[in-house]
């Protein structure tokens, strides 16, 4: 599946937030690491905010900080706040009848399998094998 | 039988202590083999969890998994303060579909009561860890697509999806329509 790249830029930011609990990560910072402009990230960030995922603290040492249940959220619920994982399949010539029918049920398969997927694994989850993923890399771990 | 409905914890809840007893701090269940005398508590457990009660069943499931598991077939139970609160079955199987030995995770289940106190991580530790003695290096279960909770779990305890693809057919429908010249097959 190819998810749009405010999909994946919340995802990161979401990740980077939920690494770090107790820090306020600038936007700044995460819009350097990840190459992307201030002023898109600005917007992705605050559907995370409206949608109470990450709080915004201004000031001196402000950023943003992840303030959802991690043990709870899962990829999914980040997902659908920017899209839809569903594809919708255009409306098909009249002629496509049958051909319509079966391509359209095997794409609900995938997608099926997608968000299963999706709305399996929580933050937590991804932050423990992020984690573990990193003491495997350190020298001499 | 029903796959464990385990619900990750709140993040920021304390975990609730099993043990009342504050000297003894929680209580850490005990993983053992299964006895006959615990079929009557897992039953129930079961029927908590499912809503259906199937005594026979679970008797059937002893006789092959419990008196009758030769190294191969394990059927664990988590014991905390003198009752049965979790269960775990699985066993290797040899060259299904192809593959080399594995062990397969047929039903895990926790008392509701006892959720989120990691007795289902502990059950299925002990799950691997007896695969890993008898060199089998691979854990498989399967799990119902729109069963989120017990998929969350399995994920959360490091599983994720395999090189096996489960298929079925609605043979109902299809009745009639099964071609004898099928691919491959």
């Amino acid at each position: 599946m190819k998810l749009q790249k405010s999909t994946l830029l919340a995802l990161y930011s979401v990740l980077e937030f939920a690494c770090r609990p107790e820090e306020h990560v600038s936007a700044a910072e995460i819009a350097e690491k990840y190459g992307e402009s201030a002023h898109h990230l600005a917007k992705v960030l605050s559907e995370l905010v409206r949608a109470g995922i990450v709080e915004s603290v201004r000031g001196v040492g402000g950023g943003y900080r992840f303030v959802g249940n991690a043990r709870r959220l899962t990829l999914l619920n980040v997902v659908v706040l920017f899209e839809d994982p569903a594809q919708e399949l255009p409306a098909p010539p009249e002629e496509a009848g049958a051909a319509h029918e079966v391509l359209a049920g095997l794409l609900a398969e995938i997608d099926q399998m997608v968000t299963a997927t999706l709305g399996s694994v929580t933050i937590a989850t991804m932050v423990k094998a992020i984690e573990q993923g990193r003491a495997r890399t350190l020298p001499g771990v | 039988m029903q796959k464990s409905k385990l619900a990750p914890q709140r993040a920021g809840a304390p975990r609730r202590k099993a043990s009342p007893s504050p000297a003894a701090g929680p209580a850490v269940p005990r993983i053992r083999g299964v006895k006959a005398a615990d079929m009557a508590q897992i039953a129930t457990l079961d029927a908590t969890v499912t809503g259906l009660h199937k005594a026979a069943y679970w008797q059937r499931v002893y006789r092959r998994y419990g008196v009758g598991s030769q190294g191969q077939r394990h059927f664990l139970v988590a014991e905390m303060d003198g009752r049965v609160c979790g269960f775990v079955i699985g066993e290797v199987r040899d060259w299904e579909f192809g593959a080399p030995p594995c062990g397969w995770l047929f039903a895990i289940d926790v008392m509701p009561s006892a959720r989120q106190m990691g007795v289902g991580a502990l059950l299925l530790a002990a799950l691997a860890q007896r695969f890993r003695r008898v060199g089998v290096n691979t854990l498989r279960t399967i799990v119902a697509s729109s069963n989120a909770m017990i998929q969350s779990f399995f994920r959360s305890q490091g599983m994720r999806a395999g090189h096996l693809l489960p298929l079925e057919m609605n043979l109902e429908a299809e009745q009639g329509g099964l071609r004898s010249e099928g691919h491959g097959a």
